[in-house]
């Protein structure tokens, strides 16, 4: 097998802020990120699983250059996010889509909004139409260009938000919970455009949640707990340790759960059941 | 109910109007006004006549709608009227009534200053209906272009008009929700007088502007996230670009002003 290019990598990456109290003494020093290392391959699929406030959305930030390392260094194909003369670069080949869809559209049609990135990237008027038509095939919302956003449902805004990134051509997209304030369908929208940017477009996806049936998809998931990286792995070895995740306080599958539990309960199944159809194909095959 | 607050009064259709570039529109309106304050007679202002209810044809929009302007103004009309009609001093006087003398010379004022009003509030009327606000917007920032050089910061007024265009909606929509959560934990912004319904409003206005300023930050990060870094060295994907027909409604403009001045001046 080729040896895949690195997309992103980090070295003891930490990311620390100030506190102050009213009166603007500095109460104490919080270290968001704390001594991070990892690398993630071009054309992977890499989920960060993590509670509130364990530093995930704090280390997306990074790889965006919205936030820069108060110590250690983080390489987004292979430029130092601390260049500031390349930070355009970075942006440009690491995209991000936000938690709150309506707060990350600048148009007042589909359409402009989409455009709106390769506007800022200087892409002659031709091009822009080209790629704005592109991406909003890629997530399947050229129908709606012509709308406004604001009548969208909240998947389909969270869609055109993910085209709007894709126009500018990134290497990488990191999406910050998108999926945190949609309803269960919107969910799976979201999620399965995010899929078929990486299987079809071959684009690198970075996914925060906390939704693990989100997860179960990734080629690599990595925990993060108190503003350090606490497992690594595949799907199946991250839940197969269903007591160490809990104790980061992270849910697993409901499917995980359940075989986890019978298995207590003295069945002999499996580790690492993922997704309903294995447990019950791990269950018919008890007896 | 606070919903039904339409802004910026588009009305779509397919007319030659709709089609022209906003820029020419501006202009046409701004000619239009000009227009309307040099002619001081009647021919004067038949020529405009003909020309605003040509436009008004043109556009296809239903007249009521641009009627819909005018009540906004009707008081400020009436008062207009009045003032004109009673305070002019003249050489005839045509009805006395106590001490208000309606002249000739005010009869003549009065009339004109309405239609004056009128034609004003009809003709940008016409341009608001016909034009969305994004492309008012575009066309407002390539006109105000050479103010650039006077380091002005027009891209960016025009960014910021366009953005307000795009969350005015949202942000009505959050006013309503705050609004029935604060009603739901007892807020009453129905009774009391003027002192208290305005003291009443403090916490819709709070949690308004809390969430105003944090969506701002969401979407300040969001554009730097897109490379957005000011106007320089950004292309636009839908550039204002001159057609034929808009050449020709220039053309027709200057005819219509060098009419309105002709009859100035000649007569």
């Amino acid at each position: 097998m080729d040896k895949k290019e690195t997309m992103i990598k980090a070295k003891d990456l930490v990311y620390e802020y100030r506190k102050y109290d009213e009166e603007g003494r500095e109460r104490e020093l919080i270290k968001a990120v704390n001594g991070v290392n990892f690398q993630i391959e071009k054309g992977d699929f890499v989920a960060i699983l993590g509670h509130n406030g364990s530093g995930k959305s704090t280390l997306a930030k990074h790889i965006n250059a919205l936030l820069v390392p108060s110590a250690g260094t983080l390489w987004v194909d292979g430029i130092d996010t601390k260049e500031e003369e390349r930070v355009w670069d970075v942006r440009q080949s690491a995209g991000m889509v936000f938690q709150n869809p309506d707060n990350q559209i600048i148009g007042t049609i589909v359409e402009e909004d989409v455009g709106f990135g390769p506007e800022n990237m200087g892409v002659p008027t031709k091009e822009i139409w080209e790629r704005v038509e592109e991406s909003l095939k890629a997530v399947n919302m050229l129908k709606y260009r012509h709308h406004s956003p604001n009548k969208l449902s909240g998947g389909q805004k969270q869609r055109v938000a993910i085209a709007g990134v894709v126009a500018m051509h990134p290497e990488c997209i990191v999406l910050d919970e998108p999926t945190a304030m949609l309803d269960p369908n919107g969910r799976k929208e979201v999620i399965r455009t995010v899929r078929a940017l990486n299987q079809v477009e071959d684009i690198t996806v970075i996914l925060i949640t906390h939704y693990m049936e989100e997860v179960i998809y990734a080629d690599k998931v990595i925990v993060m707990d108190d503003g350090k990286i606490v497992m690594t792995g595949t799907p199946r070895e991250i839940f197969s340790q269903v007591e160490t995740l809990k104790s980061y306080r992270l849910d697993v599958p409901q499917a995980t759960q359940l075989a986890w539990e019978l298995k207590k309960a003295g069945l002999d199944l499996p580790d690492g059941i993922l997704t309903r159809e294995e447990l019950v194909e791990a269950l018919c095959h008890l007896n | 109910m606070i919903r039904d607050i339409t802004l910026g009064q588009y009305y779509p259709a397919d007319s030659i109007l709709h089609k022209l570039d906003p820029r020419v529109k501006l202009v046409t309106t701004i000619a239009f006004l000009v227009a309307l304050f040099v002619a001081d007679d009647w021919v004067g202002y038949l020529v405009a006549t003909v020309f605003l209810v040509a436009v008004i044809k043109l556009s296809r929009v239903p007249f009521h709608f641009m009627v819909k302007g005018l009540k906004a103004i009707f008081f400020i009309l009436l008062i207009t009227l009045i003032f004109n009609l009673f305070l002019t001093p003249g050489d005839v006087v045509l009805v006395q009534i106590w001490k208000l003398k309606i002249t000739d010379k005010g009869l003549h004022t009065a009339i004109f200053m309405a239609i004056r009003l009128i034609y004003l509030i009809l003709g940008s009327s016409v341009m608001t209906l016909t034009t969305t606000p994004n492309d008012l917007t575009d066309g407002l920032e390539k006109l105000m272009s050479p103010l650039k050089k006077l380091h002005v910061p027009v891209h960016e007024v025009a960014m910021m008009m366009s953005i307000a265009l795009r969350f005015i909606p949202i942000l009505l929509e959050e006013t309503d929700k705050i609004m029935k959560a604060q009603i739901a934990r007892g807020a009453d912004f129905e009774n009391g007088n003027l002192i208290q319904k305005a003291k009443n409003l403090v916490p819709l206005l709070v949690p308004l502007f809390i969430s105003a300023f944090r969506r701002a930050n969401d979407l300040a990060m969001a554009m730097e996230a897109r490379c957005y870094r000011g106007g320089e060295g950004r292309t636009k994907m839908k550039p204002l670009i001159y057609a034929r027909r808009d050449y020709y409604a220039y053309g027709v403009v200057v005819i219509f002003l060098a009419a309105i001045i002709a009859v100035r001046v000649v007569l």
